[in-house]
């Protein structure tokens, strides 16, 4: 919504505020002020000028000679791009040596061997609006020489409004101009100089007077509809102040009374229309649902399929305009029109909406419908339109109005309490002083007070959000300023709302991982199909793109596709993690209601899961000029799953040797490979960890091998608190022991199985060496152990020790074919 | 003679400190030869000792012996520890060995997303004011996400929310506001919660804007709770958040589920108010929308809006994050680009 400041000034007579003050006020007080742009500045030296004598270019079919009258001694010659000229009509003209607004100064010149001496000018080169299509003409009877700041009252500022949608009635210069309203200053209307009161022809559904007949025969989208008539206008360019006033707010002129409909709807909400009253078949216009696949053309040109849906203004054989969104293209005004019909109608929003909405048009008229426009100033709006016509479009105004519907009853009043004010404002304000905040924007306070206390009062009919206290409460609050409140903090206070858990195990996993050289990614849910192979992966049904038309089902294979576009940058070593939701649908038992309330119903359908995914490949650390660093392998993906297992959530990691179980299968899905580990707590998969499968990531040829993890975070719970135990003050004694063994007999029971051996002595148990080869019979491989014992009690003895260690070789021997290697 | 033994053993011990003592102290090679040539040399003190040996009783001359051969043994090892440490000092002052300011080894530098630190930094402030975290689902019935806050999807305010359906009255909240009605339904006052997560709307990936979000909800409902109470609690968040230099303003805003609304606006960082690019030039940036919490809500969730008031407020932390960091474009935020996330480990 654009706004004349020059305008608001006619309206509230003394508001002399710097334009700049006014924007900062106006958003201050009521909506933002997004836009401030000088409309017609550095156009002082343009000048009316008449066209004397008009011929073609000798040399060029498309420029035209003219002779024109500046206001000067002597006539001038200008050559003009423009098609058409009209021989005695007017146009802005920029003389010789003056600077037009884009910047460049007019020289006399030769165009195609045709002196020119200035130029006759558009609306686009005047930075006026955006008609580029031919010279701008401009209206009869101006003086040629004046200037052309002076006839269309610029320069102006234009302000744009970025109206909240419970304030239509902002849409207007007359809301607009409320605000500003105060201190004994009223709004004042520009006098038009001419006057129509109407005698209303009434009726409920159906009226008739002034040689037509209204009908409403959709009441339900259509509450009331006002017509008048005007005969024998001149339809022509509109004055030039009239013109100034829809440039300055970014509009264009067409003619006197399509511009007299549209400045009366800038001045007070009420969208009007012209009919050609000559192309109304029957004298009559009804509203009515458009009948299945009924054609329309409207206003812009385009032919309309309409449905019954839709509501249109007919004539008696057929649609003659979109109701509340546009005119059709038959019935306009133009310059043949003598007869004009004028509409003044109350449209129901919805329908509007819906008829905006399935015709894809959103107009000035359907805007204001959509939010509701003042019933109760029909009647003026009508009036002040007919008055403009008549002033600027002459013609008579038929003394009758038709007017059918019902008569509307204006708003509900509301009351207000003090009480309720100081509860929810912590202002101490009494009923006066909050009156005198809300009658100047036009509340009119009753006397007496309401059923359940408070202060009475009436609501302007364009104020249509105003309909409970609370209304009022924030009226208090805008009206006193927002930013003119004390500034007093309060005293804390509690919640009783415990906190969830998972983010503090969000955070503890951040603070681990990015401790390990991670870095922290974050994508959007959306992908493009399900990669993860899953079937139960949510759809989107109305997706932007094919690339967004599924939730995702897991965090790593949307972390591959980061780590794709790293390599597509040449990027070999990445390392990143997300936390994020995961979402599946869930299949349902038959009958199974799941016990959810009726407000949750539907989500049952749905499971949405927190989840960490991490992926990362490359160099193990940065290179440095004291060694190489090498790729980042097996081993380091297992340290790293079994920090995040035991670090976060008390579990364990184990390699999938036997292949994997359906709840590491549904967290890890295609991209897992051969080389994989579970993470498990309390005997139950929470994650999995493992290289990354070839053909689930397109990797450049200079890529190092790929991990990942997935980890379900519902898994990562508390971990318990530690327990202190006991430091010996005694020595260590330390062994190491060489065995082999069979291939097939892994690390891990061997490791167990000295474990279990142990007596409380042996206080760690450690692999220091692994070897494979000439050395070892083969089949067979060597694996060297480090142990240290130590006692609470005593310093250890070699028997002691000794003990220890023939029973471990006599363990492994017995259980898995160990020999001791003795070198 | 019995004295001889002992006055000998004593004057070797005697040599020995003195020895050690000059070897040490000799600060340059010139030194130390003298030190070498005093004690160890042909006519040095050690040797001169060795030769009184022969005087002294023939049973203690072994035990002498072994003492005097292991002083001259002590001797000559600090010699030539001495030796090697003033050559090395030597090499040293010609030309050192490390250069110093070659690069240390490093390890990889992770951190996290500057929105992750956006969302922590907005939490822990109103976590000191006694707000806590929760969090609810993502896909949303119809009833939490607009109805429960008095958003009627026939009015045009429901424009501002193009939502994705999955399902009839399912569907990819618009907001993390939904969250105000669980939780009211779900415990009585007083409730001061932050709600940061995903909401989601059907814009375009472009440059400013993203079909899915991050928020962050907060709602603070009491007794008394005013809008003095309001915008205080939101002052000292921008002074925390922002510097407490910066200013805040409270322009009226439109939102179905607070009356009175509010669009909190603060001074641009980057042009401190004189206006810039980043701003529009306005000098302000919008970075809430909030008010006081509307009764409707209390209705839909059956707190007593008579007994009750509250605020409401959300925020977008990648905004908030653009502005901070000067970032351009959304985008880069979600390309998990490792070049661009270093920026901020
Ligand atoms: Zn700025």
């Amino acid at each position: 919504m654009n706004v004349s400041v020059n305008w608001l000034r006619e309206l509230v007579p003394g508001l002399d505020a710097s334009p700049e003050e006014l924007a900062e006020r106006f958003s201050m007080a009521a909506a933002a002020v997004e836009g401030f742009e000088v409309v017609g500045a550095g156009l002082d030296e343009i000048v009316v000028a008449r066209v004397l004598e008009v011929e073609r270019h000798p040399n060029a079919d498309r420029l035209s000679l003219c002779v024109v009258d500046a206001g000067g001694e002597e006539p001038i010659d200008v050559v003009c791009g423009a098609p058409v000229i009209v021989q005695g009509a007017l146009y802005p003209y920029v003389p010789v040596g003056a600077t037009l607004p884009a910047g460049f100064t007019i020289e006399a010149r030769k165009i195609r061997g045709e002196m020119s001496h200035g130029m006759l000018c558009s609306e686009i080169e005047l930075k006026l609006g955006r008609d580029k299509s031919g010279i701008m003409r401009l209206p009869d009877g101006l003086e040629p020489g004046t200037p052309l700041v002076d006839v269309l009252g610029l320069p102006d500022v234009r302000l744009g409004l970025d109206l909240n949608p419970n304030r239509v009635d902002l849409a207007c210069h007359k809301g607009v101009a409320r605000e500003f309203v105060g201190d004994g200053v009223g709004l004042t209307e520009r006098d038009f100089g001419a006057t129509w009161r109407a005698e209303w022809a009434d009726g409920d559904a159906e009226a008739a007077g002034a040689g037509v007949t209204v009908r409403i025969e959709a009441p339900d989208r259509c509450s009331r509809y006002l017509g008048a008539v005007v005969r024998g206008v001149e339809v022509g360019p509109s004055p030039a102040w009239l013109a100034g006033r829809l440039l300055a707010v970014g509009g264009r002129p067409i003619n006197n009374v399509v511009d007299a409909t549209n400045y009366v709807l800038l001045e007070c909400n009420q969208p009007l229309h012209a009919f050609d009253l000559s192309t109304l078949t029957g004298a009559e216009v009804k509203v009515r649902a458009a009948s299945a696949g009924e054609e329309l053309e409207t206003l812009d040109g385009e032919t309309r399929k309409l449905g019954p849906a839709d509501t249109v203004i007919a004539d008696r054989d057929r649609a003659i305009a979109l109701a509340g969104v546009m005119g059709g293209a038959d019935t306009e005004v133009t310059g043949e029109t003598v007869d004009v019909l004028i509409e003044c109608a109350a449209f129901d929003p919805l329908s509007v909406r819906k008829t905006a909405r399935t015709t894809g048009l959103s107009t000035d008229a359907s805007y204001r419908f959509e939010r509701g426009i003042d019933e109760t100033a029909q009647e003026e709006a009508l009036t002040r339109c007919v008055e403009l016509i008549l002033a600027i479009a002459g013609g008579e105004a038929d003394p009758v109005g038709v007017r059918a519907g019902a008569t509307p009853i204006g708003l509900e009043d509301v009351a207000v309490r003090a009480t309720r004010v100081r509860q929810v404002l912590g202002l101490d304000l009494d009923d006066d002083e909050i009156a005198g905040l809300l009658e100047p924007i036009g509340f009119i306070r009753r006397g007496g007070t309401a059923g359940g206390g408070g202060a009475l009062y009436g609501v302007p009919g364009w104020r249509g959000d105003v309909t409970r206290e609370i209304d009022l409460v924030e009226e208090v609050a805008r009206r006193f300023g927002y930013d003119n409140f004390p500034d007093e903090p309060r005293r804390f206070r509690p919640s009783v709302v415990p906190e969830h858990p998972g983010f503090k195990r969000a955070e503890r996993i951040r603070r681990l991982l990015t401790g390990r050289g991670m870095l922290e990614a974050r994508s959007l849910s959306f992908v493009p199909a399900d990669h993860h192979g899953n079937v139960a992966s949510v759809a989107v049904p109305n997706p932007l793109s094919a690339e967004e038309s599924y939730l995702r089902s897991a965090m790593v294979p949307v972390l591959l596709r980061r780590l794709e576009h790293n390599y597509s940058r040449g990027r070999r070593d990445v390392r990143l993690f997300e936390v994020g939701t995961v979402f599946d649908t869930v299949a349902l038992e038959p009958n199974a209601n799941g016990g959810t309330s009726q407000r949750d119903a539907g989500l049952e359908r749905y499971h949405e899961e927190s989840r960490l995914g991490l992926v990362l490949t490359g160099s193990r650390e940065p290179a440095h000029w004291d060694e190489t660093s090498a790729d980042l392998d097996l081993w380091d993906l297992k340290s790293l799953a079994e920090d995040v297992a035991s670090g976060l959530c008390d579990g364990v990691v184990e390699a999938c040797l036997t292949g994997v179980d359906s709840r590491a299968d549904a967290l890890g899905g295609a991209w897992l490979g051969t080389e994989s580990y579970r993470m498990v707590v309390d005997g139950q998969t929470v994650g999995v960890a493992g290289a990354v499968n070839a053909g689930a990531v397109d990797s450049p040829p200079w890529a190092a091998r790929a991990w990942a993890l997935e980890l379900d975070l519902a898994a990562v719970t508390s971990r318990g608190v530690a327990e202190y135990v006991s430091l010996s003050p005694y020595p260590a004694v330390r062994r190491d022991l060489a065995i082999t063994v069979p291939f097939s007999v892994p690390f891990a029971d061997v490791e167990d199985a000295l474990r279990e051996t142990g007596s409380g002595l042996l206080e760690a148990v450690r692999l220091f060496d692994v070897y494979e080869g000439t050395e070892v019979e083969d089949g067979r491989r060597s694996l060297g152990w480090a142990f240290r014992f130590r006692a609470d009690d005593r310093t250890l003895t070699d028997e002691d020790v000794e003990a220890e260690m023939s029973a471990f070789s006599a363990v492994l021997e017995k259980r898995f074919d160990a020999r001791i290697r003795t070198s | 003679m019995t004295g001889t033994a002992a006055s000998l053993l004593e004057r070797l011990a005697q040599l020995e400190g003195d020895g050690l003592a000059a070897i040490g102290n000799a600060g340059n090679g010139e030194a130390l030869e003298d030190a070498r040539v005093a004690y160890l040399g042909r006519n040095g003190v050690l040797a001169d000792a060795m030769g009184a040996i022969g005087t002294v009783e023939p049973e203690r001359r072994p035990a002498v012996g072994q003492r005097a051969n292991a002083v001259k043994q002590a001797l000559s090892v600090a010699l030539e520890a001495a030796s090697t440490a003033l050559a090395a000092a030597d090499a040293d002052a010609d030309h050192p060995t490390i250069d110093l300011t070659l690069p240390g080894r490093r390890t990889w530098r992770g951190g996290v997303h500057p929105v992750t630190r956006v969302i922590d930094e907005i939490c822990e402030i109103f976590g000191d004011m006694g707000f806590t975290r929760v969090q609810g689902p993502e896909i949303e019935t119809t009833w939490y996400n607009f109805t429960a806050l008095n958003i009627s999807l026939d009015h045009p305010a429901a424009d501002m929310m193009d939502t994705f359906y999955l399902d009839d009255g399912v569907i990819l909240r618009t907001h993390t506001s939904p969250m105000q009605a669980r939780v009211m339904e779900a415990s009585e006052p007083p409730v001061r919660v932050l709600v940061p997560g995903l909401a989601y709307r059907r814009d375009s990936f472009d440059p400013s804007h993203a079909p899915a979000f991050e928020q962050i909800e907060g709602l603070a409902v009491d007794e008394g709770v005013d809008f003095v109470e309001f915008r205080s609690a939101i002052q000292t968040f921008v002074r925390r958040f922002f510097g407490v230099d910066t200013k805040s303003r409270f322009r009226p805003s439109f939102y179905p589920f607070t009356e009175p609304s509010a669009e909190v606006d603060v001074t641009c960082s980057v042009c401190h108010g004189s206006g810039c690019s980043t701003c529009k030039r306005t000098g302000w940036i919008t970075i809430m929308g909030s008010g006081m919490v509307d009764p409707a809500v209390f209705e839909a969730v059956g707190y007593d809006p008579e007994r009750y008031t509250g605020y409401a407020f959300g925020m977008g932390p990648a905004r908030i994050a653009m502005v901070r960091h000067g970032i351009p474009d959304m985008r880069l935020l979600y390309e998990g680009d490792t070049a661009f996330l270093e920026q901020f480990a």
